[in-house]
C-alpha cells in the first residue's frame, strides 16, 4: 500500500499530511489574531468568504517560534468536513511513500509530538514524520 | 390561496406532481398494456390520493380514487387484463381527480363538482368484467356501489370548510365547469412552488453575505473618487444587492404559524390537566422570522404558554368569582417592530402581584429591601427572570420549579433577544419576547482596539461618548484601571477592552472613547481605542473551542475582506461587571457578587485634608457630586441639602473624624451614599481614586469613626465606618433592620 503526502517543513523537519485531508495551500493570507486563545492558534482568515482557524503547528509541536521575516504558508485541510488551516514554514511537494517505508515514533519520543505524529517514513535521505490531522486539530 | 391549510397545500402540490407521473405511466401502458410495473406504479399513485383525501376528508375524490383503485388493483393482480374500455375509464378518472385538485386549489373544498357518472363509469367495467373474470370478489364490491350516492352527500356538508377557507361558493361552480381556462390564468400550486434544499438556501445566504462585504467595499472605494458614473453605478449596485439581501432572506424565512401550529394541543392538554378552560387565541400568525431562529424560540416560547396557562390563569371557580368569563384566553401575538419580531404571550389572568414578587425575591434572598425599595414595579416584575426564582403557589408537574424563566431569558438572549414582562393585577400578564428577524445579517459598530478590529451588535449599544484627553482627565474618575464616569450624573462602571482581551492599547493621546452598552439589564462603558463605522455585518459561526472563551459571538469578514471577532457583549457583561461598581438600579447583584469576590471590593478613596486619606466601599455610593457650598442650609443643628427634589443629610466627613478641610472654594465634593430610599451626602475634600482593595494589610488600629486602616497602594488609608458615619448624619438611616444586615456584610468584606 502506497499513500501520497503532502510535505512541508517546520524548524528544518519534514513533515506530511496525506493528501486527501489537503485542500489547498494559501500564502501571503491576512490573520486577525485571536485575544485570549491559546497559542496555538495563530488567527482566523478569509478563505472566500468563510472563516477558517489558523494553527501554529510550531506552537502546537513545541518547536522554536519562527524568525520574524519568514512569512508563514498555510496548508488548508479538511477535518470531519470543516477546513482547517495549517501553519507552515514552507511547502514541499507531493511524494508517494510506501507502508513498508512507515515506522512508528520511537520509544525516545515522548511529549506532544507523540501524541501528534503517527510516524515516520524512512525515505532516501530524511525521514518524513507524519502528522495526525485529527489530533493535531482537536489538540 | 393562503387561506388552504398547509397540509392541502402540501398535499396539492404532492398530488401534482403524482399526476404528472400517471399520465406518463398511462402512455406508456397504452404501449405496453399488461405491464405489472407500469400498473403497480399507478396504482400507488392513485391509493395515494386516495389515502390522503381520506384523511382531509374531501369526500368526492375519495370516492372517485376509491373505485379507481379497486379497478387497478385487479389489474395489477392480473384479474382483469387492460381493454380501451378501462384505459377510457381510468383516463377519465384522472381527468375527474384533476379537476377536484384544481378546485380544492381555488376554494380550499371540492365545490360541487358531481363524480356520480365517473364513479359509475368505472363501477360498470367493474362489474361488467369482473363477475365473468372472478366471480369470488362481487360480494366484496357490493359495498361499492354506495359511493355513488356518497358523493352528493359528501358534497352537502362541504360548505361548513368553506367558512373557513375562501367564501366564493358562487363562483367555484362556474369555475369547476371550465377549469382547463381557470388553470392557464393563472399558475397552480405545484407550478409557483418548488421544493429547495436549505444548504442550497444557506449556501445561497452565503454568497448573498459575499457580496454585501463586496458591496460595502466597492460602495467606499465610490465615495473615495470623483468618477460620477463609478458612484451612480455603486448605488445601484447598493440597491440591487440590498434587494436581493432582503429576497434571500425571505426564502429562509417562515411564518411563525410554524411553530404556533403545535400550541393548541398543548393549552388543551395542560387546561384539562389543570383544570381549566382555555381559549387560545393568535394573532399574526403569519409574520415570518428566519428558520434557524424558529427553531431557538420553539422551547421559550412553549414554556411561556405553559406556565401563562399553569399560572397565569385562573380556575373556572376563580374567574367567576373575580367577574371574569371563567374560560379564560390566551393570546398569541405576533408582529414586525422596528426590525424585530415581537412576539407576546398575553393572559387574562390574575396578574402578578409586584408586591409578591419583591416578597419572594426578599425571602429567598435574591434582593435585599434596600435594593427592592429603589425599583420600579415594572422593574420588580422582571425578577422573574433571575435564576432561583418561582412563585408558584405549589410545585406541579408543569412548572414551578423555579427553574424555567431563566431559562427563557438566557436562549432568548443567546440569539440577540430581549424579553419583558408585563402585568396587571386582576388583568392578565403579557410577556413579549423581542428577536431579531435573523442572525445572519446583523448591523454592528466596527471599532479598533490594540491595531485590531471588532464588531458590536448595534443591539446592545446605547450611545457612544467621546471625550477629548482635557475632558477625559477630568470627567472619567480613572485610576488602576476602574474607572467610572459621570453619564449625565449616574455613575457607568468603565471596561477598557484592551484589559479584558489581555492586550495593548495604541491609544496614548489621552482620548477615552467610550461605547455604552447594555447587556443582563446592566449597563456599562466599553473603553476602545477608535470607532471606525456602523455597516451590517454577515455573522460567521466560530468553531466551539473559540466561542468557550466566552468573550466573542461570531465572527465576520470586513470590507477589505479581514476577518474582525464579534465581541459577545453578553459573555462581557458577566465577566468584566461582577466586581464593577454598578450603576443604580443594577446595583442589586452588587451585594452578592462581592461575597463571591470579597478579595475584589472597590473602594472610594477620598482625602479629607491633613493628608488623610479615608476608602469608603463603592458599592452603595450611587453618585460623586459637585455641589455649591451656598446651597447648603441647616435644618435643627444639622446641616441638609437640596438634592434632586429632596433632602440630603449633610456629613462633613472632615469634622467627622477630626481632620481640617482644606479645600477652599464654594463648591463641595460630595459622595452620595443610599440604601432604600434614603440618601446621605458625604462631603470629602477630594475623590482620589476608585481601587479594587486587594491587600489584605489591615491594622487594627482604629479610632473614632473608622473600622481600620489598609495599605492602598503604598499609602496608608482609613477604612470609614461607614454605618457609624451615615448615623452621625441621619440617625434614622438604618430604621430598617435589612438595611443594616446588607452593609454590616459589606463592612465585614471590606476589612
Amino acid at each position: 500500500m502506497s499513500t501520497r503526502m503532502v510535505t512541508f517543513t517546520l524548524d528544518g523537519h519534514l513533515y506530511g499530511v496525506d493528501v486527501e485531508a489537503v485542500q489547498e495551500v494559501l500564502r501571503g493570507q491576512a490573520r486577525t489574531r485571536i485575544p485570549l486563545s491559546p497559542v496555538t492558534l495563530a488567527g482566523l482568515i478569509n478563505l472566500r468568504g468563510q472563516v477558517l482557524s489558523a494553527i501554529d503547528l510550531r506552537a502546537l509541536l513545541e518547536l522554536p517560534d519562527r524568525d520574524g521575516d519568514t512569512e508563514p504558508m498555510l496548508v488548508v485541510i479538511r477535518v470531519a468536513g470543516e477546513p482547517v488551516a495549517l501553519m507552515v514554514d514552507t511547502i514541499g511537494s507531493v511524494v508517494d511513500v510506501d507502508d513498508d517505508q512507515f515506522e512508528p515514533p520511537p520509544d525516545t519520543l515522548v511529549g506532544v509530538s507523540r501524541d501528534l505524529l503517527l510516524g515516520a517514513y524512512k525515505l532516501e535521505d530524511r525521514l518524513l514524520l507524519a502528522l495526525d490531522v485529527d489530533r493535531a486539530v482537536a489538540a | 390561496m393562503e387561506e388552504i391549510d398547509e397540509i392541502v397545500q402540501e398535499f396539492l402540490v404532492e398530488s401534482h406532481e403524482n399526476l404528472d407521473q400517471l399520465d406518463r405511466d398511462l402512455v406508456a401502458l397504452e404501449r405496453e398494456p399488461g405491464s405489472r410495473d407500469l400498473l403497480g406504479s399507478i396504482f400507488r399513485t392513485i391509493h395515494t390520493i386516495k389515502g390522503t383525501s381520506g384523511f382531509l376528508a374531501f369526500g368526492s375524490l375519495e370516492s372517485v380514487t376509491h373505485v379507481g383503485e379497486n379497478l387497478l388493483a385487479r389489474l395489477r393482480d392480473g384479474k382483469m387484463s387492460m381493454t380501451p374500455q378501462t384505459t377510457d375509464v381510468l383516463l377519465a378518472m384522472v381527468d375527474k381527480v384533476r379537476e377536484l385538485l384544481a378546485v380544492i386549489e381555488d376554494c380550499g373544498t371540492e365545490g360541487d363538482i358531481d363524480v356520480t357518472a365517473v364513479v359509475e363509469r368505472i363501477t360498470a367495467v367493474l362489474d361488467g368484467t369482473a363477475a365473468q373474470a372472478a366471480p369470488t370478489p362481487i360480494a366484496e364490491l357490493l359495498p361499492d356501489p354506495e359511493p355513488e350516492d356518497e358523493p352528493q352527500a359528501a358534497v352537502e356538508p362541504e360548505p361548513e370548510p368553506e367558512h373557513e377557507h375562501e367564501p366564493t361558493p358562487v363562483a367555484a361552480p362556474a369555475k369547476a365547469t371550465e377549469p382547463a381556462e381557470e388553470v392557464s390564468t393563472r399558475r397552480n400550486v405545484a407550478d409557483s412552488s418548488i421544493r429547495v434544499d436549505v444548504e442550497l438556501l444557506d449556501a445561497l445566504m452565503r454568497l448573498v453575505g459575499e457580496l454585501v462585504l463586496t458591496r460595502n467595499q466597492i460602495v467606499r472605494q465610490a465615495g473615495d473618487q470623483d468618477d460620477l458614473d463609478l458612484t451612480r453605478s455603486a448605488q445601484r449596485l447598493n440597491l440591487i444587492a440590498t434587494e436581493l439581501q432582503e429576497g434571500v432572506m425571505k426564502t429562509r424565512m417562515q411564518p411563525i404559524d410554524h411553530l404556533w401550529s403545535k400550541l393548541p394541543r398543548v393549552v388543551r392538554d395542560l387546561g384539562a390537566a389543570c383544570g381549566k378552560t382555555v381559549s387560545l387565541a393568535m394573532v399574526g400568525r403569519e409574520t415570518e422570522l428566519d428558520r434557524s431562529l424558529l427553531e431557538s424560540v420553539k422551547d421559550p416560547l412553549t414554556h411561556l404558554v405553559r406556565n401563562a396557562v399553569d399560572h397565569g390563569l385562573e380556575t373556572p371557580e376563580g374567574r367567576v368569582a373575580a367577574g371574569k368569563p371563567a374560560e379564560g384566553v390566551l393570546t398569541l401575538r405576533a408582529y414586525h417592530e422596528g426590525g424585530q419580531v415581537v412576539v407576546e404571550v398575553c393572559d387574562d389572568g390574575a396578574g402578578i402581584d409586584a408586591d409578591r414578587i419583591a416578597e419572594k425575591a426578599l425571602a429567598s434572598g435574591l434582593r435585599t429591601t434596600a435594593q427592592l425599595a429603589q425599583m420600579s414595579p415594572a422593574d420588580i416584575l422582571q425578577l422573574i427572570f433571575l435564576p432561583g426564582f418561582s412563585t408558584a403557589q405549589a410545585v406541579t408537574n408543569v412548572s414551578g420549579r423555579g427553574v424555567g424563566m431563566d431559562v427563557v431569558k438566557t436562549n432568548i438572549e443567546a440569539i440577540g433577544g430581549t424579553i419583558e414582562v408585563e402585568s396587571v393585577v386582576g388583568r392578565g400578564t403579557t410577556c413579549r419576547l423581542r428577536i431579531p428577524l435573523t442572525l445572519a445579517i446583523v448591523p454592528a459598530l466596527t471599532v479598533e482596539c490594540a491595531g485590531d478590529r471588532y464588531a458590536i451588535p448595534q443591539v446592545s449599544l446605547l450611545e457612544l461618548v467621546a471625550l477629548d484627553a482635557d475632558r477625559a482627565a477630568t470627567a472619567v474618575e480613572d485610576v488602576n484601571g476602574a474607572s467610572v464616569y459621570r453619564l449625565r450624573g449616574a455613575l457607568l462602571p468603565l471596561v477598557r477592552l484592551t484589559d479584558v482581551l489581555g492586550v495593548e492599547s495604541d491609544r496614548s493621546d489621552g482620548h477615552v472613547l467610550i461605547a455604552v452598552l447594555q447587556a443582563e439589564g446592566k449597563r456599562f462603558g466599553l473603553v476602545i481605542d477608535r470607532v471606525l463605522s456602523t455597516e451590517e455585518i454577515v455573522v460567521k459561526p466560530l468553531t466551539s473551542r473559540l466561542k468557550s472563551l466566552g468573550t466573542y459571538s461570531g465572527a465576520t469578514i470586513l470590507g477589505d475582506g479581514r476577518v474582525a471577532l464579534i465581541l459577545d457583549v453578553q459573555a462581557l457583561a458577566r465577566r468584566a461587571l461582577t466586581a464593577e461598581a454598578l450603576e443604580r438600579g443594577a446595583v442589586g447583584t452588587a451585594a452578592e457578587e462581592q461575597k463571591a469576590t470579597s478579595e475584589h471590593l472597590r473602594m472610594l478613596v477620598a482625602g479629607i485634608g491633613g493628608g488623610r486619606r479615608v476608602a469608603i466601599p463603592l458599592s452603595s455610593v450611587t453618585r460623586l457630586e459637585n455641589i455649591a457650598a451656598s446651597t447648603v442650609e441647616v435644618v435643627g443643628s444639622r446641616e441638609v441639602v437640596q438634592y434632586r427634589g429632596a433632602i440630603l443629610p449633610l456629613l462633613r466627613l472632615d469634622r467627622h473624624l477630626g481632620a481640617i478641610s482644606e479645600r477652599a472654594g464654594d463648591d463641595l465634593v460630595v459622595v452620595v451614599y443610599s440604601a432604600g430610599s434614603r440618601s446621605v451626602a458625604i462631603v470629602v475634600d477630594e475623590i482620589i481614586d476608585i481601587v479594587d482593595e486587594e491587600t489584605d494589610v489591615h491594622s487594627d488600629i482604629d479610632d473614632h469613626g473608622l473600622v481600620g486602616s489598609t495599605l492602598i497602594r503604598d499609602r496608608i488609608v482609613e477604612v470609614l465606618d461607614v454605618r457609624a458615619a451615615i448615623l452621625a448624619a441621619d440617625p434614622k438611616f438604618y430604621s430598617d433592620p435589612d438595611v443594616e444586615i446588607d452593609l454590616r456584610g459589606e463592612l465585614q468584606e471590606a476589612v
